[in-house]
This record gives C-alpha cells, structure tokens and sequence, in this order.
C-alpha cells in the first residue's frame, strides 16, 4: 500500500485508465456493500423478530401513563397542593377525582388504575374498586365529604401523596420495586428487612449459579483433561459420552432427575436397598435448591468440558516433560505448568456456564421447590400469574443487563468469534 | 418501532388470515378429566348437531386472565370462550376484557319454564359470569401411611399436626383457602374469618400458623399435582380439587381418600372475551344455549364429580359413564360431604388479592 | 498420563487409577440419568423406578404399553405432529438467512462487524425468559401470537446463531482464491457460490441445520407464552405432563428422543470428518 501514496503527482493508473487508488477504493465499497446486502435479511430479521420485542418489553418497566391517562383532571388539579403538608387537597381535587373516576368506570379502567396503584401502597387496590362503586351515588356540592364517607381512606394524606407521587407518564416505581426499595417524599429508601424479597432472590441466582459454575469446573476438568490425554480414538469414543447429554433434550434431561431424585424415585430406592438409609428417612433432594444445582450442574457440565477441552488440546506435552526431565515431581509440573495453560478454558468455560445459568427457567420450575428457584421463575410469575408487567420488565432488564455485561466479558476473554460447538 | 409493527402486522395478516374459518370455535378450559368432560357432554353433541362446526380445544385457563389482557390490549382476541373459576371472572368483568351478558337472552329457561338466572341462582356471581358447576377444593390423604399407626386424619386442623400425621403435605402455592384453613385451625371461628383477615395482623396470624408446617409442605400451582404425589407417595396429605380425588381414587384405584372437612366453594363456567369478533357471535350464543342447558349440565356430572350449577339438574345426576357408580355421594354438595364449609369470598378476595398475595410470596420466598 | 511408563513408583501407579475411576465416576454422571430412562420406560406399571419384577428381569415387569400409548394417544400424537410442523421450518428459515450472513460476515471488510455480529449472537445469549415475554407481548399486538408463524419465526430466530458459529467455523479456512480463481475463469457470483462456495461449507451448513433443528425441536419455553392449543408441540406437551401427571409416557417420548440426539450426534461426527477432510486439516 505504501507505494500507492509516493508518487503522488503520478498516479498509477489501472488498465481502463482509472486512478488505481479509486478503483481499488470503489473495489472496497462494493465488498462493502456485497457483504452488507448478504447480513442485512438475517440482521433485519433478528431485530425485528427478536430486539424490537424485547426493548418494546422494558419499557414497559418505566411506562407509567395509565395514571395520566385515567386521571388526567386529578393530575392537574393536584398539580397547585404540596403534598409535604398534612392538609388533604381542596374540594376542587376531590371533584375532578370523581369526574375522573366516572369515566375510568365507564371504560372499566378504575380497577386496573387501582392494581397499578397498589404496587405502590398497599389499599389502593380496594380503594379504587370501593370508590369506583360509590362516584355513581356522588351529586351535588360538597363532594369531598361525600367521597370520604364513601372511604376514609381518601382522608389520608398519604393516599395523596402516592397519587401525586405516581401522576407521571413515567417512573421509576417498578425498578425501584426490583430493586426493594420504594420512593418517599424524602427520596428513595429500602422496604423494611421482612418485606425484601428481589434483592435476595437476585443474590440466591447469583449464587447458586456461581455454585453451579464451580461445581461444572470441578468436576469437568480432569474430564477434559484425560481427553486431551487420551489417543484421538479413543477420546472421540469417550467425547460421544459428553456429546450425547449436550444433545439430549432439555426436558427429557429435567425428567430424568425428577425420576432420579424424587422420594420415591431410584436413587433413594437404591439407599434403601442397600441400606444406607431406612425406608422411613428417605433423603429429599428435589423440590429444594440441591434439586436444581444437580441437575442444572448435570446439564450444564457440557458446557464448560468442551471449550476446556479445545484449550488443553494446544497445551504442548513437551513442556510437561522439560519441567519434568529439570527434576520438578508430577503434580509440581501439573500444577506450575499445564494449570496456568489451561486457564484461558476454565475462563471461557465458566463464563459460558455462568452465562447460561442465570437465566435458566425450567429445570428450576420442575424440580426446584420454593427453595431453588430462580429469578427467571419470578418474572415469570408475574407475567402470568400477578400480571405486573412493570416489575416483570424491570426484573428482565435488570438480568439483561447482568447477562450483556457477562457477554461483554465473554467477548473480551474468548472472543465470539470463537465459540465452538461439538 | 411504529414502523415496524405495521409492517410486520401486514405480514402476519396475510399469512393468517388463511388459516381461521368462520365455523371455528376456540373454547379454553383447564385440560385433564375436565376438559374431557366437556367434550362428551358438551362438545361432541354440539359438533354432532351442528355440521361443519370444529371446536379447537386450548387449554390455557391457567394463563387466562393474563393472555385475555394480552388479547386485549393488542386489539386482537383469538378465543371465542374462556372457562374460568368465578374470581378470575369477576377480576375479567371488572376489568372490561369479559362481556356483559343478559341471562334472559344467552341462557336456556329450565325446563318447566323457570327463568334461567332463577335457575342458576346464586351461583350468577356477576354480570359477565356463565355458570357451569359448584366445584370445592378439598383435602386427599393416602390410607397407607405406616408412621400414622392406623389413624386417618379426620378435621381439617389434623394437616397441622405433624406429630401424629408425619410426611409431606401438598398446598397451592397461592394464599387464597390456605389463609382460611390456617386461620380456622387457630380458633378463628367462620363467622369472623374475613373480620380477621381485614386486618394486617390476621394475615400474618395466618401465616405464622403456616410456619409450623412450611417445612413439610410441597407447593403446587396446578391441580393435578396433588393427586400425582398422593398416587407416588411423594405426599401423605393435599388439597386439590374434588373431581381430581375422585379420578384419583375411582378411576385409578389408588389408595387414598377424601377428607370433606372444611371444603371451600366455588363455580367455574364460561365467560365471552370482550371483543370478540362479531360475526362469530350467534355461534358462540348458540353453543352457550346448548351447553348451559339443563340436561348438559347433568350430563357433565356423569364424568366428573363436579355439581352442575343448575337446580333444575340435579336431580338429573345419575351414574358414572364408565364406573357405573352413582355420583350423588360424590358431589360436593352433597350433604354428608359439607358439615363444615367454606363458600368462597370473591368479593372480599378481589379487594384484597394484591396485598395478600405479595404478603404471602415475600413469606414463601423466605 | 495416557499409558503408565513401567518405571512409575507405586504412589504414580496408584494415582493413575484414582485418576481413572474418577473420571469412570464422572462419565456415569454425564450418562446415567439418560440412559436410566430407557428401561424404565419398559415399566409394566405406571410407576417411576424399578419394580421388583423389573429388577429380578421376570419378562412380566417389562411392557412397551407406554410406546403404545405414545403413538394412540391423541394429544402426544398431535404434539409431535406440530414439532415436525415447527421444527423444520424454522429450521430452513434459520439456515438460509444465518448462512447468507455467515458469509457475508466473513468478508475482509465489514463495517460495524462486532456490533453487528453481537446483534446477531445474541439470540443466544439472552434469557429465554426475557426473549419469551418481549415475544409474547410484541407478537400479540402484530397478531402473530398463537399462530403457527409467529412459533416459527421465533424458533427460527433462536436458531440462527448456531448457524452463524458453524458456517463460520467452516469459512475460517476457506482460501478466498478460490472464488478469485473462479470468477477469473468467467463464473458469475451465484455460480461460484455453488460451485466453489457451498461444497465447501455444507458441511457447516447440514451441522448448523441440525442445531437449529433441535433448537426449535427442544424449545419449550418460548413455545409456552407465544404458542396456543393448535401449536402445542412435543416439549410443551412433556412440560404439561412433568408439571401435572407424570403419567410414564413423558419416559417413553424420552427414550425415542434420546435415540433420536444418537441419530443426530452421528451424523454431525460424520459430517464433521467430512469437512476436516475436505479443507485438508488432518486429525492429529
């Protein structure tokens, strides 16, 4: 390339006359372009089908306008009460509520404002239905003290503060729900030790994935090791063994340890027949959190022997045999040598491993209990049991991210351009 | 984003649009022994009645209320009639995502002539609301247990003893009835059960009675799972619903049996989607005439234990269709099997669903 | 470490053969649980373990009723007819589209690339969870939810990262002269891409294919939110029956899938021979 730039005041000219220089720069904008027109169906397609979904889902996790929307004449009037006094707002307030309320009756949309409410301060679920049946009965002046006769609760300031708190088209509720904490008027403070509850289960899938990570390391590594051992024949004789659980469906994998590990299942059949255990002291290992490390470890172990084994398989035998032949002993040579060798493949591996963990949904559902579940189960039921949305997708962004920023390592230890699979 | 939904909606469209006919039906309900029931007495005799109708079976009750919202805030309902327990139908009336339906005008008159509301009675929970049956959740207990040295757990309090009924329990992982029974077993009297429960500290009373049991309990969240860890011995004792027993211990001969004490009441039975398309209208109005009638209800009842929400057809009920045995003592309601009871409280429950419900999950979770 | 030379000392000797029954240890882990099905499939009761029968292997404690039950029953049958509606095409949509940008991907110049390849990765990587409940909200408001094609296209979209990693793979050694020699010689582009180009990544193509295939074959979780009755395939079904009664024909659907990931496993460890053989990388 460096001649190109010499002469400059003479251009080298390609046979049809052109200057070389454009030519082989049009050359690079048509590979360019050939190379895009070749991703763009594939990229369109993923975006579409596959990120457009999932960023349309979080920011269902700062969406707030149902409030604006159902009360937009509450919103306005409390726009002019400060709700750090202990004074209710003015019968104007009370008015446009009612107002409010009527139409949102009319639409069937009070019950749904009042669950979204509720995810705030607990009451205003049955606040909202109370009133929602009491606005029909309401005329005339005074409409203040006819709405609290309806419910005291619309004399608590509390209540107002909430609604005012809550009035925006966006916030920040549902991350700060995930997250255990809650908006005051004097900022943002923790829920009370006994009513945290996403922090821990944030932290439980953290660990039990860590544990699940170790224990594939552990027991994967002499695994790989012998493969690399091993002759080519019979390594691929013994990689089917690892190959076949790596094939085998998820589901049949998760039924077989539910068959396994149940009460009444094999393995404690076996105790008991060989009497390591009584019949009436069988050990439970499912429906709990060991249930879901053994079989997500059993599921996972693939995961990490086969990108350890493509990192020992560059691992030189000679320099195992220099060390030894300068006098160091086996595990000296092992441990100075090939370990530090083998590092790059317990990184990606465990990455991998971690990676896949912390997401994992069925295999907790089937066979964790209460105590082994993940924080995939919990967005889970609230999408189709509690039905808050928000929080869901504020859960799912907040293990998105942890799973992007894992990725990002990955990326920078391995390289996505080299994973490998089978 | 806008852009692309459009563009993608026109795809959709013009690959869909294809495949619905206007002779489908798509009726959702729970799966198992009770969507079987409906399809004998209910489906096969409608299709045989009316040619060239197909009722395409979903069974997805369990994720109703939150597809149906799905459903509607995408402004496109794909089912024609949903089966839900009588608080979801409330929660789905309420919302606006069920339709209000007149009874003078969707429902078939008894045959003497009664009104159908006066024949459904109580069980018309709310304006959306098409009854099926009076269904109760109950407890099952297997009769084989060593350790309980030939004792049967007779009172409803007998699941909290763990003394003398050692194992595994198995409980919905929901607080709804569990609240009550705990409450009830610590000498909280019926009448002021939701007087208790009103207040916080009911609520955490409950839950501390629970606590003596939590470590021998195995949760569930659908209702097959009972009558499966009875029949594997995977649990001694759990509640479920009663049609799942029976099956459990008519059907298939297990050794369990039913432990009527403190049963809890509820309907099931049919809502109609708000907005569903108009022209499939008078079919789906036709199919509720025809399988809210008096004769289907019973009919229903020979295939499972459910008691059909009619008055007119209980006298109706007859034998097994397969077993031969008379249902009767089966039911529910029968009198024998509701000395003590529970009737659900919708009312109360939809007000305080939310709270309960997060109290209870932060406690599961702990 | 493979063979014990014969001057080893006894604590060497002794290590060898600890190492080796661990790993013994570790091979039965990985394949027990799978192979452990099989004859309990083969359970003449409707139980979960062995009976005594079975144990004592009194030809009575074994039956194929639950095969029978499998290709009988109406709901299995329909499950597996919807997979063999789903899974392959999802499978040729994943493979043409992943493979077209797997090549497009491995040209000298890509601008953007590693955002891009991330982009397309990233169906990998992300949660099933999160990838489901985005799907099911967004294909509702399109009216793809419960559809047969909206299953598809989500299936498909999970399978094309494999796609992209195996063609890769196979492109990393593809000598680029080739297509330079070809188009010299007057061959168009799409004559070179199948006659230069394609011989030599099909084998990555058939490998990615297969992994698409079983992706979508074993998908359950994204097939839960976005399916609906009509769509319910072979997982789902086996995820109903895990969840709610485990009737023992859940091990029997086991059992032929099992056979079905060997069927599998072999033809990719053939094709990968072939490949290796043909862009001239020896087994060491």
């Amino acid at each position: 390339m460096t001649q190109l730039d010499m002469p400059a005041q003479a251009p080298v000219l390609t046979q049809d006359g052109r200057p070389l220089k454009a030519s082989l720069s049009r050359a690079l904008r048509r590979e360019k372009l050939r190379a895009f027109v070749l991703i763009l169906p594939l990229l369109a397609f993923v975006l579409l089908t596959f990120a457009a979904p999932i960023v349309d889902m979080l920011l269902r996790s700062v969406d707030n306008s149902i409030v604006p929307q159902t009360l937009p004449r509450t919103v306005v009037a409390l726009e002019l009460w400060d709700p750090q006094t202990d004074e209710l707002p003015e019968e104007p307030a009370y008015a446009a509520l009612v107002e409010d309320l009527r139409e949102a009756v009319a639409q069937k949309m009070h019950t749904r404002l009042g669950s979204r409410l509720n995810y705030e301060q607990s009451g205003f679920s049955s606040l909202m239905r109370k009133s929602g049946r009491a606005v029909e009965t309401i005329s005339g002046s005074d409409v203040k003290g006819q709405l609290i006769a309806a419910d005291s609760a619309w004399a608590d300031p509390q209540i107002w503060r909430t609604l005012k708190l809550y009035s925006g088209t966006t916030t920040k509720g549902y991350f700060l729900s995930a997250l255990d904490a809650r908006q005051t008027l004097d900022g943002v403070e923790m829920l009370p030790e006994g009513e945290r509850i996403y922090l821990m289960l944030f932290g439980r899938t953290l660990m039990m994935s860590l544990t699940i990570t170790l224990l594939c390391a552990l027991i994967g590594y002499p695994v790989a090791f012998l493969l690399a051992q091993l002759p080519m024949r019979t390594s691929n004789m013994l990689m089917i063994l690892v190959l076949l659980p790596f094939w085998t469906s998820l589901l049949v994998r998760t039924s077989a340890w539910k068959v396994l590990l149940q009460q009444q299942g094999v393995i404690n059949d076996m105790l008991v027949w060989i009497g390591l255990i009584s019949d009436g002291n069988r050990l439970v290992m499912m429906n709990n959190a060991t249930g879901t490390i053994i079989a997500m470890t059993h599921i996972l172990l693939p995961f990490m022997i086969l990108p350890l084994y493509s990192v020992m398989k560059t691992i030189s035998p000679s320099y195992m045999r220099a060390a030894r032949s300068l006098g160091a002993n086996d595990w000296t040579a092992f441990w100075r040598i090939y370990f530090p060798q083998s590092v790059p493949g317990i990184g990606a591996g465990a990455v991998l491993v971690f990676i896949l963990a912390i997401g994992y949904y069925i295999t907790p559902e089937l066979v964790g209990g209460t105590s082994g579940i993940f924080i995939s189960n919990r967005i889970a039921y609230h999408i189709s049991s509690s039905l808050n949305w928000g929080l869901a997708a504020a859960l799912g962004a907040l293990l998105l991210i942890a799973v992007l920023v894992l990725f990002y390592v990955y990326d920078k230890v391995v390289g996505i351009d080299n994973v490998k699979l089978g | 984003m806008k852009l692309a939904t459009t563009l993608l909606a026109t795809a959709a469209l013009s690959l869909t649009s294809i495949s619905v006919q206007a002779a489908d039906l798509t009726i959702v309900s729970w799966g198992g022994a009770y969507s079987a029931s409906q399809n004998n007495a209910y489906h096969k005799p409608f299709m045989a009645m009316k040619s060239g109708v197909n009722i395409i079976n979903d069974e997805s009750s369990n994720e109703a209320v939150a597809k149906l919202r799905a459903m509607n805030e995408a402004g496109n309902v794909t089912w024609d009639i949903v089966d839900v327990e009588g608080p979801d139908s409330q929660r789905l009336c309420d919302e606006g995502l069920a339709m209000e339906i007149d009874p003078a005008e969707w429902l078939a008159k008894a045959p003497d002539g009664t009104e159908a509301y006066v024949d459904f009675g109580p069980s018309m929970i709310n304006k959306c609301f098409i009854p099926q049956i009076v269904f109760s959740t109950t407890f099952g207990y297997r009769t084989d247990v060593k350790e309980w040295n030939g004792a049967v757990p007779t009172s409803l309090c007998d699941i909290f003893d763990t003394a003398k009924f050692p194992g595994k329990r198995s409980l919905e992982k929901r607080p709804k009835k569990n609240i009550e029974w705990a409450l009830l077993c610590d000498g909280v009297a019926k009448d002021d059960l939701y007087k208790v429960m009103s207040k916080p500290e009911g609520i955490q009373q409950a839950l501390a009675k629970l606590d003596t049991i939590k470590k021998d309990v195995i949760w569930w969240s659908a209702g097959a799972e009972t009558p499966q860890r009875l029949a594997d011995g995977e649990a001694v004792i759990g509640s479920t619903y009663n049609g799942r027993l029976f099956s459990v211990i008519e059907e298939q001969k297990q050794p369990v049996a039913m432990l009527w004490d403190w049963q809890v009441f509820d309907f099931d039975g049919w809502i109609i989607p708000a907005g569903v398309k108009e022209d499939k209208l008078p079919l789906i109005k036709e199919y509720i005439q025809f399988a809210t009638d008096t004769q289907r209800l019973a009919d229903q009842a020979k295939y499972i234990s459910y008691g059909p929400a009619r008055a007119s057809s209980q006298p109706l009920v007859g034998k097994h269709a397969d077993l031969g045995i008379d249902m009767a003592p089966h039911m529910p309601t029968n009198p024998a099997n509701q000395k003590n009871y529970l009737v659900n409280n919708i009312e109360w429950w939809a007000d305080n669903q939310d709270e309960v419900e997060a109290a209870f999950q932060v406690w599961l979770a702990k | 470490m493979s063979s014990l030379p014969s001057y080893a000392s006894p604590l060497q000797r002794t290590w060898h053969y600890t190492f080796r029954i661990i790993c013994g240890l570790i091979f039965f882990f990985l394949v027990f649980p799978i192979l452990v099905i099989i004859p309990l499939s083969f359970n003449a009761q409707d139980f979960f373990t062995f009976t005594p029968e079975m144990l004592a292997l009194d030809p009575a404690g074994y039956s194929t009723k639950h095969y029978v039950d499998f290709f009988t029953n109406p709901d299995w049958q329909k499950a597996l007819k919807n997979s063999f509606m789903i899974a392959p095409t999802a499978t040729l949509l994943a493979t043409v589209l992943g493979t077209l940008a797997a090549i497009g991907l491995s040209q000298p110049h890509v601008p953007f690339r590693s955002v891009i390849m991330a982009i397309l990765i990233s169906p990998m990587i992300v949660p099933l969870i999160i990838a489901a409940a985005g799907m099911y909200f967004f294909y509702s408001r399109i009216g793809l939810q419960g559809t047969y094609w909206g299953v598809v296209m989500a299936h498909a979209v999970l399978g094309t990262p494999f796609v992209i990693i195996t063609v890769t793979a196979t492109l990393v050694g593809f000598d680029n002269s080739l297509v330079r020699a070809a188009a010299s010689m007057g061959a168009g582009p799409i004559t070179t891409f199948f006659k230069v180009q394609m011989p030599l990544i099909l084998p990555g193509v058939v490998s990615g294919a297969l992994f698409a295939f079983i992706t979508s074959f074993d998908e359950v979780v994204v097939v839960l939110f976005l399916g609906s009755a009509s769509q319910k395939t072979l997982p789902w079904q086996m995820f109903i029956g895990l969840r709610e009664q485990i009737s023992p024909t859940i091990l029997a659907v086991a059992s032929i899938m099992v056979v079905l990931s060997v069927v599998l496993l072999t033809v990719l460890e053939l094709l990968r021979r072939r490949s290796e053989r043909l862009r001239g990388v020896t087994p060491a």
